[in-house]
């Protein structure tokens, strides 16, 4: 298992993932820096990502868009905020138009993310994602599923809840 | 950030108040801090709407919105999903050796 541990803060609106992967510090940092390997795993599979713009430098930007099955796209952007290569990177994600200028009207989320090697030369990846609001969570969450993306991902939960 | 992550004070306060209403006083009590300190936490719940206060006298009594932490949790399960499918999705990548594969991506 490669997902060691899933911390859940329902009073802070944050969620703590821990990864370790068997594989380098600079091969998981480039996962993040290369922008054609992150458009391999930031899109669930129904909605491959296309990074169109990419600077992973404080202040940097990215933009991207997700393809759904029917060809309809879905434009999102990255603040970059913080870059400590190849070690740690924070970024502001949020929605942007068709021509991915951000919509400041929708909630956007703050990531962390942090790299480190283990005693036994392991990668330990944590991602701490933080939500403004319950409102802006649950605003997130139907944004996701009207595009099909929660849903296509979140569907076995789903079907356990109800 | 990870201040308010380790924050057990709020987690207490939240579990303590689900159960029942209570005054801001008499949760001042509970821990070792000042009222102002408490207060100060409450309001950060009160703002998150995973609490509600209300006023009796010169009482403020809180009481935990049980909706609002369900929704949450479930809220919170969905992104968990999201990251999850992410991180296998990189495991894959990282598994794959070392060259580039060929039929990866669109042809430029």
């Amino acid at each position: 298992m490669t997902v060691k541990s899933v911390l859940k803060d329902e009073q802070a609106l944050a969620m703590i993932v821990t990864a370790e992967f068997d594989a380098t510090l600079e091969a998981v940092w480039q996962l993040w820096a290369d922008p054609r390997k992150l458009e391999r795993w930031w899109g669930p599979p129904t909605h491959p990502a296309t990074v169109v713009e990419h600077t992973l430098v404080a202040g940097g930007r990215v933009t991207y868009f997700m393809t759904g099955p029917e060809g309809d796209r879905f434009h999102g952007w990255w603040r970059v905020g913080a870059v400590d290569a190849p070690r740690a990177f924070d970024f502001e994600d949020g929605f942007a138009d068709e021509a991915g200028a951000p919509n400041p009207d929708l909630p956007t989320t703050h990531a962390q993310v942090t790299l480190d090697l283990d005693a036994n030369g392991r990668t330990v990846m944590v991602i701490t994602t933080t939500f403004a609001s319950l409102e802006a969570m649950q605003e997130l969450v139907k944004m996701g599923m009207e595009e099909g993306i929660t849903l296509a991902v979140g569907q076995a939960d789903a079907l356990l809840v109800t | 950030m990870l201040h308010a992550l380790a924050d057990s004070t709020r987690r207490d306060i939240v579990t303590h108040v689900l159960q029942g209403e209570h005054s801001v006083s008499s949760l001042a009590r509970r821990y070792p801090m000042s009222f102002a300190a408490v207060q100060k936490h409450v309001a950060i719940l009160e703002r998150a709407d995973l609490v509600r206060k209300r006023r009796q006298g010169r009482e403020q009594l809180v009481s935990g919105n049980i909706a609002a932490v369900r929704d949450a949790t479930a809220l919170l399960s969905q992104f968990e999903e999201i990251w999850r499918a992410r991180i296998d999705r990189m495991g894959e990548i990282l598994a794959e050796p070392d060259h580039p594969e060929p039929n990866q991506g669109d042809p430029t």
